[in-house]
């Protein structure tokens, strides 16, 4: 239970997948511009996330290691997460119009957010079993939702003052902004979980 | 003289990280020093050249619907072969960039050029086009991991340029990525007279 707990943490605050370990990168600058769509772009990925280490790690222990295949694992997982993403657009089409409505704009995004196969290939890496990599999925893609959100705040601000230099507006406040933000995530870096 | 057009677009004009900002995770995490960041942007050209050449080969017989698939897979199948590559040549470049050579598949500059040049153009024009951009990405990400290396260790390529201690060490770690980057972006608009 305690290994969960300091997995969790670690993967929330001491290792946040965008201040940290700088993946995710673009839908962070693009997409957290308002409040609910870095919500909305969040819980996309969260579903994304769980459900494609789910699958990839399986298909890891179960075929591509006993069949010796390492060398196809980017090739398959990046697959795997193209597939996915098609099916639960399809999927949450069908089931509830309401959620596709929240979600559907975000998730074509997903293929090409790199986290979501960042997060595949590092379980792979630190070999976890299922329900850690899992449990490590979802305490990542928490970490990306806060990072969003709160981003997101910011911006909001940020948009509204006239004092940034033209030079400046748009993305280069924004990345120093996330500096700044980033600087403040290394406090966590001295806990010890 | 066409093809240093092409060249000459990607590299400024188009360039894919001051102008187009995309690949940003990249450009990011592997500039802690100019030369991991010099060898990640030329990891990317590798695959991009590539890829973008046979892309624009296959691009006639893909049907529509599934081209974003392929294109996918050709970009995924080049990243195995570079794969492959350096853990045979070049293990402890492969160490150091470690994630972000697996992750070249999902570079948003990759199925972009494949997307927007590749599949509308002849094989030596994506070839000029994947050399370019691979060019602008490379002296982006270079120029990045200098002034981070400078600012946070002295040196520059490993040669000092001053005394180290009187670096700053958040330049080579996240908060520094972020701060030089985005100052770099907003030095190029200003020189580009975008803004």
């Amino acid at each position: 239970m305690a290994t969960y707990i300091a997995i969790i943490i670690t993967a929330i605050f001491v290792n946040n997948i965008v201040f940290a370990q700088f993946l995710g990168i673009c839908p962070f600058i693009g997409v957290s511009k308002r409040i609910d769509s870095a919500l909305g772009m969040g819980a996309a990925v969260t579903f994304v996330m769980a459900v494609a280490t789910c699958v990839t790690t399986l298909l890891w222990q179960l075929v591509l290691v006993p069949l010796g295949l390492e060398y196809v694992q980017t090739i398959v997982y990046i697959l795997v997460i193209a597939i996915l993403v098609q099916m639960l657009e399809i999927v949450i089409r069908k089931v509830s119009p309401a959620l596709y409505a929240a979600l559907g704009v975000f998730l074509p995004l997903i293929t090409t957010n790199c986290a979501v196969l960042g997060v595949a290939l590092i379980v792979t890496q630190k070999d976890y079993p299922l329900l850690m990599s899992v449990v490590y999925a979802i305490a990542t893609a928490a970490g990306f939702t806060m990072a969003l959100v709160l981003f997101a705040g910011i911006r909001t601000r940020l948009d509204i003052t006239e004092r940034v230099p033209a030079p400046m507006r748009g993305v280069p406040v924004a990345l120093i902004v996330a500096g700044l933000l980033a600087m403040a995530f290394m406090g966590f870096a001295g806990m010890k979980v | 003289m066409q093809a240093l057009k092409i060249i000459y677009n990607g590299l400024v004009k188009q360039n894919p990280t001051f102008v187009l900002i995309l690949g940003m995770c990249p450009t990011l995490g592997t500039t802690s020093s100019a030369l991991t960041g010099m060898s990640m942007g030329l990891a990317t050209l590798f695959v991009l050249v590539l890829s973008n050449a046979a892309i624009s080969a296959l691009a006639p017989v893909v049907p529509d619907k599934v081209r974003i698939p392929a294109y996918i897979i050709v970009i995924a199948s080049f990243v195995t072969v570079l794969q492959m590559v350096m853990q045979a040549w070049l293990p402890a470049l492969y160490a150091a960039l470690g994630i972000f050579i697996p992750l070249i598949v999902v570079n948003c500059i990759l199925l972009g050029r494949a997307e927007s040049f590749a599949s509308r153009n002849g094989v030596w024009a994506s070839l000029c086009d994947g050399l370019g951009i691979g060019l602008g990405f490379t002296l982006a990400l270079t120029a990045v991991g200098a002034v981070r290396e400078l600012l946070g260790t002295g040196a520059v390529f490993g040669l000092p340029l001053y005394p180290g201690e009187y670096g700053s060490l958040l330049f080579v770690l996240a908060p520094g990525a972020f701060i030089v980057l985005g100052l770099l972006i907003a030095l190029f608009n200003r020189l580009t007279g975008k803004a």
